[in-house]
């Protein structure tokens, strides 16, 4: 009975494909390194893109869409509109509003650090009255010290917001700083203002206070009201004709979660382009891989012509220098998967995202690695298998 | 049983130069058959043609009375690993891997189990004077050693035939002579043995000796 030919089992193939890199470490591990490359940018971009989706949406889920303002268009003349007086006490009162507050910028008032800071560097922070509901409805928090009450509104009181407080160097409440002409005391520093990001900038001080020592007029520069999540669109509608009977074509409704959902929408496209640049280092990479095993194809004849002459059929040589180019992949593969994830978990860290192992990206990164190991050996392999026992055994 | 036959065997490599031309030759189970004849003779060619590594231009290869010559590239692997063990002058042993290795590899294509392959490896480098360097890699042996290991690792599968392509060609005289008394040896326990040698010594002393001149039987 003529003989068939053996199966190797996967473990022996692996076996193999791994001797043949141990042989020749120092060019394995630096052709590895291109694909650790590749994959280590494609994976880092996709990991950062998934774990600040997520903190976006984190954001997002926290703050609600519930939000509308409604905020001074241009009146036809070009100067700023501002809105009526009564405009909150309107907008309260639509149906399925659960909450409505406002803002009113104090006309030419700027806050300093101290009085000795030119009034025309203000650092762009403005002087704004705040009603008391404004962080509630805002769904805010304070980062040290305490929103204004009933009490403090009253009296030379002041809230920073997150960017305002960065800019005068203050991070904590006590100090006292020249706001409006007067030194007023920092009460509290707000965190970010996701549905609100204007008022990050700006020092803000009681309606009461305001109207009383600083001239403020009392009409709102901008209403925010929270309302339930189904009557958000009905409540657009009629948002400005409420909020300024007179004059509605002056006043802009906008919904500011609309922003976050747009910076998610706007990643997606950025991440293209970085995948793009992961994509061609890969492709450089995979190039690398192929080079690194035709050469090694080229010096390793006689080694291919004693494995034809102990038995071994084409089909297994050439399995054996696939293998070894999908393992010379894989650590790079798996080298450049752990390094991208490393700097995704690293950003969100410092973000303050939520810690999330996207699992698709690294399965991604461990396919993609096959997939190049695979193409880029299947050159090298055939060129090996291709060879007649003799022709291999002639080599010098 | 007849274990080889060669009948009207040609072989002409591309280019046109006749290497072998009409050999007919029959060789017998447990014989031990020294080649000889000037370099450039085709003994090698005779070799490849009758351990299956290359194919004749026309005329017939027969092993335990199979046709080759019809069979498929992988076909005839199976039948290189099953039923033949190669001995080259250069001995083509794996630089990084230790003595055990080099023969445990022999068994890989024949579908013997990791497990078991270490085991008949050491036993086929003790039939060969060898257990005692279980473990030395070839740079860590001499010459007759190395050639040794390669002799293990054609016998680790137990061939019906084993071919050695001067064997001795790398070798000096002693270690040539140890070489020789290992095929002597395998012989007489009842293995086929081809061996290709200008050592006129061994060729006078073998039971049958084939000389080759220009392709042709003398
Ligand atoms: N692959 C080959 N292609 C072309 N010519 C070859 C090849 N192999 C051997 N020859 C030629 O065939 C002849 C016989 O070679 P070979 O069988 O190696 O002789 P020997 O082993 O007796 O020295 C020589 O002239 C050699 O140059
Ligand atoms: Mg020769």
């Amino acid at each position: 009975m003529i003989p068939a030919p053996a199966r190797l089992s996967a473990w022996d193939l692996v076996a193999v494909g791994l001797a043949g890199l141990r042989a020749r470490r120092g060019r394995a591990v630096l052709s590895a390194l291109g694909v650790a490359i590749g994959i280590a940018s494609m994976v880092a971009v996709l990991g950062i893109s998934a774990v600040s989706g997520a903190g976006l949406q984190e954001q997002l889920a926290r703050v609600g869409t519930n939000v509308l303002t409604v905020g001074p268009g241009h009146s036809i003349l070009g100067s700023e509109a501002s809105l009526p007086l009564e405009s909150v006490a309107r907008v309260s009162h639509i149906p399925g509003v659960v909450g409505a507050t406002a803002i009113g910028y104090v006309n030419g008032a700027t806050a300093r650090r101290t009085d000795l800071i030119d009034p025309a560097i203000t650092n762009g922070v403005g002087v704004a009255a705040a009603r008391l509901d404004l962080l509630a409805t805002l769904k805010g928090t304070v980062r040290s010290g305490t929103f204004l009450n009933a009490a403090t509104a009253r009296y030379p009181a002041v809230v920073l917001g997150t960017y305002a407080a960065d800019r005068f160097g203050i991070d904590r409440p006590g100090r006292q700083i020249f706001v409006a002409g007067r030194w007023m005391t920092v009460i509290g520093i707000l965190d970010p203002l996701p549905l609100a990001p204007d008022l990050d900038a700006a020092a803000l001080v009681g309606w009461p206070y305001a109207e009383r020592e600083l001239g403020f007029d009392g009409h709102p520069t901008t209403v925010y009201e929270r309302s339930t999540d189904d009557r958000v669109t009905t409540i657009a509608k009629a948002l400005a004709a409420t909020a300024n009977p007179e004059h509605p074509d002056q006043v802009q409704v906008s919904r500011p979660s609309d922003a976050l959902t747009a910076e998610l929408a706007a990643r997606a496209a950025f991440n293209g382009l970085f995948l793009g640049l992961g994509a061609v280092a890969l492709l450089v990479g995979g190039i690398g891989i192929a080079n690194v095993m035709v050469i090694s194809v080229l010096e390793r004849r006689q080694e291919i012509g004693l494995r034809r002459s102990l038995g071994a059929t084409r089909g297994q040589i050439r399995l054996q220098f696939v293998v070894e180019a999908v393992a010379l992949s894989l650590c790079g593969g798996v080298t450049g998967t752990i390094v991208g994830l490393a700097a995704s978990l690293l950003f969100a860290f410092a973000q303050g995202w939520p810690l999330a192992l996207p699992a698709q990206v690294i399965t991604l990164g461990v396919t993609a690695a096959v997939l190049v190991g695979v193409v880029s050996g299947l050159y090298p392999a055939r060129r090996a298998a291709a060879l007649t026992p003799t022709e291999a055994l002639a080599t010098r | 049983m007849n274990v080889i036959e060669l009948e009207r065997a040609s072989k002409t490599y591309p280019g046109g130069l006749q290497a072998l031309r009409e050999v007919t030759l029959t060789i017998g189970q447990g014989e031990l058959v020294a080649v000889c004849g000037p370099s450039g003779s085709g003994k090698s060619t005779m070799l490849h043609l009758m351990g299956t590594l290359d194919r004749p231009s026309e005329g017939r290869v027969r092993l335990l009375g199979h046709d080759m010559v019809t069979l498929s590239d992988r076909r005839l692997s199976a039948v290189r690993a099953h039923w033949i063990g190669f001995v080259f002058q250069q001995f083509f042993l794996t630089p990084h891997l230790t003595a055990v290795d080099n023969v445990a590899a022999r068994l890989l294509y024949l579908g013997v189990p990791a497990r078991r392959r270490a085991a008949a490896a050491r036993e086929a480098l003790e039939r060969v004077g060898l257990g005692n360097r279980l473990t030395h890699r070839p740079h860590e042996l001499s010459g007759g050693e190395r050639q040794r290991v390669a002799i293990a690792r054609a016998l680790v599968a137990r061939p019906v035939v084993l071919f050695a392509d001067e064997p001795t060609g790398n070798l000096d005289t002693a270690s040539g002579a140890g070489i020789f008394d290992i095929l002597w040896k395998l012989h007489e326990e009842g293995t086929t043995v081809v061996v290709i040698t200008h050592n006129t010594d061994l060729a006078e002393a073998v039971p049958r000796r084939v000389d080759l001149l220009d392709g042709r039987l003398q």
